[in-house]
C-alpha cells in the first residue's frame, strides 16, 4: 500500500496573521512551520504502518507551494514519510482551493496512492475543503473530519466527527481522508530524523512534468475572487443566569435548553 | 542584502521540535514535579528517545555529533519549560564532554555510546561540604593500592546533582597531597555507580548516596551528597588514563568554560519563560480601568526584560560560536555566564512583580520560577566568582 500525505506549509501559530489590504491574500511573511493539522495525517500514516493490519510499502509526503515550502516537506520526512514531492512552479501562485486541488489532483496522479490523507483544515486559509476537491478530480471517495480508522485490505471503516456524536462509514480504498486533530497525537521527530530528513529523496516538479494544464491553475485560473474582506461578526453574548436560588436556576437552564430541543 | 537568520536550518528544525516538546510536556507537568519534588521520570524517557542525550556526542558512538552552539539553544528551550529539566542533561553533557576530550579511546568506547542513548547518565562532582568556590581546597582523596595498583577513594562530596540516578559520577580527587601548588596533585576518576541505588554493592562498593538535599527550587532532579569509603578504581578509570594523573583540576576547568555557556543558556530559557509568563498577565489583569500592561511603570519593565534577555542570548551564542570555531572563550563564557545568571534572576523578580499578589501563589508559575532561578547565580561558579575570573583576564590582557 502506498500513502500520500498532503502537507501545506503555513505561517507560525506565534506570527500574527494579517491580510494584506492590496492583493486581499494572507500576509506570509515571517516564520513558518508545517500546517500542525498535516502532522496527524502524517502520524495516522505511521500508525498504518505501524499497525500491520496491511503492509505499506511507503509514505510520500506532496506538497505545492513556493520554494521555502521544502521545510514543511523536510518536517514531514523527519515525522515519518520515507520521501518527498514537492509540486512548484511560478505558474500555481495566486490559485484558490479548486485551482489548488486540481494541482495537487495531478500531483497525485503521478503517484498512484491507495490512500490520500491529509488534515483537515490548514493552520491559515481554513478552508476544510481541499480533501474534496482533490477526490473529485482523482474520483475516489472521499470522507472528512475523521477521527479514528481502521484499515483492513481494500477499505476502511472510520468515525468521522458529526454535528452530534459520530458516523461510522466503511469506504473503499483508494480514498481521500481528511483527519481532525483527534485522531492522534503526533509523535515528536527525534534529532536523528530530523537531521537524517535533509538526506532522504525530494522530487521538486513543475505544471509539466504532471500534465497540468495552466489555464486551470495561478490568478488566471482561479475562479473565485476575493472582493472584499471583513472580520467576522463579534460572537453574541451568551445568557448568563445569576444563580440565587439553586432549584430555580436549574429550572431556567432545563427550561433554555428544552426551547432549542437540546434535551 | 542578506537575509538575516540567527540559526541554520537545522537549528530551526531542532528548536522547533524541543519547543513544542517544552511547551506539551513540560510546562503543564512541571508544577506537579516540583510540588512533588519527584524524579520527572516520563519526560526523561522521552528525552532519551529524541535523542536529547547524545546532542553532541560523535556520531560515531551513536550521538549527533551537533556543536555547542545547538546544544546552547535546545539547553535555553528546556530550561523555557523548567530548568530542572536541563539539570538532568547538563552534568551529562558535561560528562560526555570530558570524556570527548580527555578520555582514553578505551574509556570513550565504553562509555559514550550508552551516554549517547541516555542508557547511563553522568553526574560530576568538585564541590565538597567545606569547599564550593576554592576548587583547589578540596579535600577527598585518592590513594593507589601498590597490591593492586587500583586506586581507593576516600571522602565526601557535595550538591551534586544526578547523584542518585546517574550511573557514572566525574569525581575530583587529591591524588598528591603535598602538589604545589595543590592543582597539580589532582585527578578526574570515572566513578560508575548502580542508578538510583543508595549503597552501592559489588564491584562498586564503597560509595554511598544519602538522601537527596531538601531545596528551595530545582526540584524533581535530586542533589545529593556523596560518600567515597574505599570505592575502588582501576587507573584505567582515571580520566585520560595514566597520563591524566594531576590533570584533573585543568580538566575540569576546561569542562567548565562549556558549563558555563550551558548555565548561561539555562538563564536565557529561564527569563524568556518569565517575560512571556509577564506579557500575557500584565495584558489579562486590569487596574485603575485599563490593563496593567498600558501603565507605562509596567510596559517599561517589560522592556527592559526584554532588552536584557536578547543581550544575555547573544552574548552566550557568541561564546558559544567562538568555542565551537577554536577560539578562546573563557572570558566570554564568564560573562555570559554572569550576565545570563543574573538576567534570569532579574526577570523573574520582575515578572513577579508584574503579578502581584498572584505571583506569590503556588497557582502561578512565576513562583516556581522564582524558586528556581537563584540556582543559576550559585551553580558552576558564582557571580562573584565570575567577576573575580573576568576581572583577571582582562588584567592579563590589558597589561600596562
Ligand atoms: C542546587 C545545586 C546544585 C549543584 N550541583 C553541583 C554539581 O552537580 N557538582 C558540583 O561539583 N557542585 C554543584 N553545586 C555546588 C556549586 O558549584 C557551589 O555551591 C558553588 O560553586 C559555590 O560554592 P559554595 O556553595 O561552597 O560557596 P562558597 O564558595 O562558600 O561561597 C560563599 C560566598 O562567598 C563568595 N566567595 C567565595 N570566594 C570568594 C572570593 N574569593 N571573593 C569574593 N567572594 C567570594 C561566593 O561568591 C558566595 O557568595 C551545586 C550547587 C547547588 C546549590
Amino acid at each position: 500500500m502506498k500513502i500520500c500525505c498532503l502537507v501545506k506549509e503555513v505561517p507560525d501559530a506565534a506570527v500574527q496573521k494579517r491580510i494584506d489590504a492590496g492583493t486581499k491574500r494572507l500576509d506570509r511573511s515571517g516564520e513558518r512551520t508545517l500546517n500542525p493539522f498535516d502532522t496527524h495525517g502524517i502520524e495516522a500514516a505511521m500508525q498504518i504502518r505501524e499497525g500491520g493490519a496491511v503492509a505499506v510499502d511507503e509514505i510520500v509526503a506532496v506538497t505545492m507551494g513556493p520554494d521555502t515550502a521544502v521545510r514543511a516537506l523536510h518536517k514531514s520526512v523527519a515525522l515519518g514519510a520515507d520521501r518527498s514531492l514537492h509540486l512548484s512552479d511560478p505558474a500555481l501562485s495566486g490559485s484558490d482551493v479548486c485551482a489548488t486541488g486540481y494541482a495537487l489532483a495531478k500531483a497525485l496522479e503521478t503517484e498512484q496512492p491507495d490512500l490520500v490523507l491529509l488534515g483537515q483544515q490548514s493552520d491559515d486559509g481554513e478552508c476544510y475543503t481541499i480533501g474534496a476537491v482533490v477526490a473529485d478530480h482523482l474520483k475516489m471517495p472521499s470522507l472528512t473530519q475523521v477521527i479514528k480508522m481502521d484499515v483492513s485490505e481494500g477499505k476502511l471503516v472510520c468515525q468521522r466527527q458529526a454535528e452530534y456524536g459520530y458516523d461510522t462509514v466503511e469506504i473503499a480504498l483508494p480514498a481521500v481522508i481528511s483527519v481532525g486533530d483527534a485522531i492522534n497525537e503526533p509523535r515528536y521527530p527525534s534529532l536523528k530524523a530530523i537531521m537524517g530528513a535533509k538526506k532522504k529523496p525530494l522530487d521538486t516538479k513543475g505544471t509539466g512534468d504532471v500534465g497540468i494544464d495552466p489555464s486551470q491553475v495561478g490568478e488566471a485560473g482561479s475562479k473565485t475572487q476575493v472582493l472584499g474582506i471583513n472580520p467576522p461578526p463579534p460572537k453574541q453574548s451568551g445568557e448568563i443566569i445569576e444563580d440565587e436560588d439553586t432549584n430555580e436556576t436549574v429550572e431556567k437552564i432545563v427550561a433554555w435548553l428544552e426551547e432549542r430541543k437540546l434535551i | 542584502m542578506a537575509p538575516y537568520e540567527d540559526k541554520t536550518e537545522i537549528q530551526k528544525d531542532i528548536t522547533e521540535m524541543v519547543h513544542q516538546f517544552v511547551d506539551e510536556q513540560i510546562i503543564p507537568n512541571a508544577e506537579h514535579f516540583d510540588h512533588e519534588d519527584t524524579f520527572p521520570e516520563a519526560i526523561v524517557e522521552q528525552m532519551k528517545e529524541l535523542g536529547l542525550f547524545g546532542v553532541t556526542i560523535p556520531e560515531q558512538y551513536g550521538g549527533m555529533g551537533l556543536d555547542l552552539t545547538t546544544y546552547a539553544m535546545i539547553v535555553e528551550e528546556l530550561s523555557r519549560g523548567w530548568i530542572s529539566i536541563s539539570g538532568v542533561v547538563n552534568t551529562h553533557f558535561i560528562g560526555s564532554y570530558l570524556l570527548m576530550k580527555f578520555g582514553t579511546e578505551e574509556q570513550q568506547e565504553y562509555f559514550l555510546p550508552k551516554m549517547a542513548t541516555g542508557e547511563i547518565r553522568a553526574a560530576f562532582s568538585l564541590s565538597e561540604p567545606e569547599v564550593g568556590s576554592d576548587v583547589q581546597g578540596i579535600k577527598a582523596t585518592a590513594k593507589r593500592d601498590p597490591a593492586s595498583g587500583d586506586w581507593v577513594l576516600d571522602g565526601q562530596k557535595m550538591w551534586v546533582t544526578n547523584g542518585l540516578g546517574s550511573g557514572v559520577v566525574f569525581v575530583l580527587m587529591r591524588t598528591d597531597p603535598k602538589a604545589d601548588p595543590p592543582h597539580r596533585g589532582m585527578s578526574c576518576f570515572i566513578t560508575e555507580k548502580t542508578p538510583w541505588v543508595e549503597q552501592n554493592e559489588g564491584a562498586f562498593a564503597g560509595l554511598e548516596v544519602p538522601p537527596k538535599i531538601k531545596k528551595m527550587g530545582y526540584k524533581g532532579v535530586e542533589s545529593t551528597e556523596l560518600i567515597y569509603s574505599g570505592y575502588r578504581c582501576p587507573e584505567a578509570r582515571i580520566l585520560g588514563g595514566a597520563e591524566g594523573i594531576g590533570r584533573g583540576f585543568s580538566q575540569m576547568m576546561d569542562a567548565l568554560e562549556v558549563g558555563r555557556v550551558n548555565v548561561a543558556a539555562r538563564g536565557v530559557g529561564i527569563a524568556q519563560r518569565a517575560l512571556e509568563l509577564a506579557l500575557r498577565y500584565s495584558q489579562e489583569r486590569r487596574t485603575f480601568g485599563k490593563p496593567i500592561a498600558q501603565h507605562q511603570a509596567i510596559q517599561f519593565k517589560l522592556a527592559d526584560m526584554a532588552t536584557q534577555i536578547e543581550a544575555a542570548r547573544l552574548l552566550t551564542l557568541k561564546a558559544a560560536r567562538m568555542k565551537d570555531a577554536g577560539v578562546r572563550s573563557d572570558l566570554e563564557a564568564g560573562m555570559a555566564k554572569l550576565l545570563a545568571s543574573e538576567t534570569g534572576k532579574e526577570c523573574v523578580e520582575q515578572s513577579f512583580r508584574i503579578h502581584g499578589g498572584y505571583g506569590y501563589s503556588k497557582e502561578y508559575e512565576v513562583e516556581r520560577l522564582y524558586r528556581d532561578a537563584p540556582l543559576l547565580l550559585i551553580g558552576e561558579g558564582t557571580s562573584e566568582i565570575q567577576r573575580m575570573v573576568i576581572g583577571k583576564k582582562l588584567l592579563e590582557r590589558n597589561r600596562i
